[in-house]
């Protein structure tokens, strides 16, 4: 593969002809009235057409993408008659769910004294964890504070977060790195010891934690290792996602129908306490966009939780990350880690100038790329009309020293090398892409639901970003809230009996659909995107 | 969910005339040039389940070996990654059973000899060079198990740190080495053991026990929307270091 075409190569050489100009020149943040009027116009969620009210269950009137309501409202996959009667395993506590959220919980559900099962669609490990680039928020330098952390978050979330949920988020933060530190997480550090800490979007204070870029990564296999290494208590099922929770008759959760992906078997796990982590449904692809999301993120958590009568919450809001790449096609939507710009990668134009600050929080910068493409026509266009911004890589090495960018930014040096793009030496071409479900599964700080015995933890919540979530703070949140929810789960199961298991839930769920007429025509959750080509 | 994103990409209907030849698992399908392997295989009506993950070259789940017709070499690639060429042979490593040691991390020391005992077989390395050649991440695996074989924890760690752990040095170890799982184990006790610590992190944790911000945070807590505003506008923005 041989890189850029000619006519993008006309422009990256007026991006050339900027940059030493631009070494000394940052262009300036935004007033908070000018956030709100490029949001409004040109973010995503602001576009009304394409979202709507949910028409059954106890949040009706929530609204949301299309896509995700069209999977909300759907048909169960299970009868309602299926027998119970025979669970194929039981257990203290089942964790729905192998990414980072539900390794975490698994951990310390064991650590408390439970039996676990790991129920997960794909293999473990196979989630966005896996794939977050940049890193963890916490605030353990001297000049943070919890107290600065919990500004930032709600000030990125547009002051609609939910309290008591980013305390616990802030107040955990530097407690989960020292906890990954101890399983073994190689953070980025000085010879002293020093956290190598950098900004992200959004944030006062330089408080993102790194493993290069492969932070996700480097959490994902710690915990899945440790994980693995307790297999005398943590049983992991894989190619094996829940369809559906089963409840007693009490109204307590007791435990989960799961499906074989690949003998399509169903079979009842029966659990004193269930911990939901099955993450965000970026694989929905609301309102057509391209995703940064991993193959098996469908949704399927909030489907789940809220036939059992969970309240959702900040659905109406997703995340577009501003940095997904643009070209080549290949990987068009792949994540571009925010850290590029955390390192002094500045966003620029088609004549190489600046146009936004680098690093406003997520939605913002995304919509002021938008902005930059649609209203002003200073996108640059690949063959295939797809519109982008110059993300000029190359400034990191001048700023930094030769080098740096191999150092920090491996996975993305990979990434382009493969397609003849040499990021130290040429920019990248960026555009928007779906990242991130802010909302989701209504919880509190412990993790509990309305829902006795039903625990929630990591991307498949909503509350605690609001209605947008910085850089850094879902490693943080999969990791606090997989602790709190692990922890929470095998203290309900200590004292916990289950009643008659039952799946009356789903029989009203059915009933509801007849009586509003509500029919979307699909069956939920439906577990992986259909990419065959259809002829 | 029309398949957009996955099997079929947003240009390729006007592509149609130049589709190429590939063989999946022997048999042969007519595909687009641009797509990668993953998604040709999307194309040619494969709804995977297995060997298919994060699609963007983290998770290690879409391991693939590959030849060309013709060419006798073997070729290694991730498929959600690598382009498909006309005539290649395709075949993916749905799952390999890679022996794997479990460990009490917390009882271990850092020594050349908790790599030996914990794996036995790690001595057994002969140097072929079949992983490093094998690895789709283009790491030097040979290189990462002679640290591994002189007792570098360190070394082994700091070589290994790319590792996607997809399993293809595995396959391919005439040893029967599984490179990836020692590699973690080296990691792991280098995290934990051998990195200096973060005194600022442990100040912290005594601080956040003393309660030192349990007042500030109820403050924040309790204020209105207006007020959060004001104070958020009002954050001293710490200046971008230039190290």
């Amino acid at each position: 593969m041989n890189g850029y075409p000619a006519e993008m190569r006309e422009s990256i050489k007026k991006v050339e002809a900027t940059r030493m100009r631009r070494l000394d020149e940052t262009h300036p943040r935004m007033s908070m009235e000018e956030r709100e009027r490029v949001l409004d116009e040109f973010h995503p969620d602001y576009i009304e057409e394409r979202m709507r009210a949910v028409r059954i269950g106890v949040s009706k009137g929530q609204r949301m993408p299309l896509e995700l309501a069209e999977i909300v409202e759907g048909r169960p996959r299970v009868s309602p008659d299926f027998d119970l009667s025979e669970p194929t395993a039981e257990t203290d506590v089942l964790v729905i769910g192998g990414g980072g959220a539900g390794a975490s919980a698994a951990l310390l559900a064991q650590e408390n004294g439970a039996q676990v099962i790991v129920a997960t669609k794909l293999r473990f490990g196979d989630a966005n964890t896996m794939m977050a680039q940049g890193g963890i928020q916490a605030a353990d330098r001297p000049n943070d504070s919890p107290a600065i952390h919990y500004l930032d978050v709600i000030g990125g979330g547009h002051f609609t977060n939910d309290p008591d949920l980013v305390e616990a988020l802030v107040m955990d933060a530097p407690y989960v790195i020292k906890w990954l530190e101890d399983l073994g997480m190689m953070f980025d550090k000085e010879p002293d010891g020093t956290m190598v800490e950098r900004h992200g979007g959004g944030t006062s204070r330089m408080r993102m934690h790194s493993a290069r870029d492969y932070s996700g990564a480097e959490i994902m296999r710690t915990v899945r290792d440790e994980v693995r290494n307790r297999e005398d208590d943590i049983r992991v099922i894989e190619f094996s996602p829940a369809i559906e929770l089963v409840l007693d008759d009490r109204g307590h959760v007791a435990g989960a129908i799961v499906m074989n992906l690949e003998t399509r078997r169903l079979a009842y796990i029966k659990a004193k306490a269930v911990v939901m982590a099955t993450g965000g449904g970026g694989r929905l692809h609301f309102q057509g966009f391209p995703t940064t999301n991993h193959y098996g993120a469908t949704a399927d958590g909030v489907v789940m939780a809220y036939r059992a009568g969970v309240e959702l919450g900040y659905l109406e809001s997703m995340q577009y990350h501003p940095t997904g790449a643009a070209f080549p096609e290949q990987i068009l939507g792949q994540l571009v880690t925010e850290k590029t710009r955390g390192l002094g990668a500045q966003p620029v134009n088609k004549h190489g100038e600046q146009f936004v600050f680098p690093l406003e929080p997520r939605d913002v910068e995304a919509a002021a790329f938008i902005r930059e493409c649609e209203e002003r026509d200073n996108g640059v266009l690949t063959p295939t009309d797809q519109p982008g911004i110059w993300l000029d890589s190359p400034m990191i090495e001048i700023i930094h020293g030769d080098g740096t960018v191999e150092a920090n930014l491996p996975a993305m040096v990979r990434q382009f090398k493969r397609f003849g793009i040499d990021i130290t030496k040429e920019p990248m071409l960026v555009y928007p892409t779906l990242h991130y479900q802010n909302g989701g599964v209504r919880l509190k700080p412990d993790g509990s639901t309305t829902v006795p015995g039903l625990f929630i933890a990591g991307e498949v919540s909503g509350g605690v970003h609001g209605h947008n979530r910085l850089m850094g703070n879902s490693l943080l949140e999969v990791t606090v809230y997989g602790r709190r929810s692990g922890r929470s789960a095998a203290a309900f199961a200590q004292d916990a009996t289950v009643g008659q298991p039952n799946l009356s839930h789903v029989a009203n769920w059915n009933q509801e659909l007849d009586e509003t007429g509500v029919d979307t025509g699909v069956v939920s959750p439906i577990l992986l995107p259909d990419y065959t080509r259809h002829v | 969910m029309d398949g957009r994103w996955g099997g079929v990409g947003v240009t390729m209907e006007e592509q149609q005339e130049d589709l190429i030849p590939v063989y999946i698992m022997g048999k042969r399908y007519m595909v687009p040039p641009t797509l990668t392997i993953m998604k040709a295989m999307e194309y040619a009506g494969y709804t995977l389940i297995r060997g298919v993950g994060c699609r963007g070259g983290f998770c290690g789940a879409c391991a693939t070996t590959y030849r060309i017709k013709g060419d006798p070499k073997l070729y290694f690639g991730l498929a959600c990654q690598t382009v498909v060429q006309p005539e290649m042979y395709l075949a993916q490593i749905p799952f390999f059973p890679a022996q794997r040691s479990t460990y009490d991390i917390t009882a271990m020391e850092p020594t050349p000899a908790t790599l030996f005992s914990t794996y036995t077989e790690l001595l057994r390395c002969l140097g072929c060079g079949a992983c490093t050649k094998a690895c789709p991440q283009d790491l030097d695996v040979r290189a990462y198990m002679a640290a591994g074989m002189k007792g570098d924890i360190a070394e082994m760690a700091d070589l290994s740190f790319d590792c996607i752990m997809c399993g293809l040095c595995a396959a391919r170890c005439p040893a029967e080495e599984a490179q990836y799982n020692i590699a973690i184990l080296a990691r792991r006790l280098y995290g934990r053991y051998l990195a200096p610590r973060s005194e600022h992190l442990e100040e912290r944790l005594e601080e956040i026990e003393a309660g030192a911000f349990d007042e500030r945070l109820e403050a924040l807590k309790q204020l209105d929307r207006d007020e959060l505003v004001e104070r958020y506008e009002a954050r001293d923005i710490e200046p971008e270091s230039g190290d």
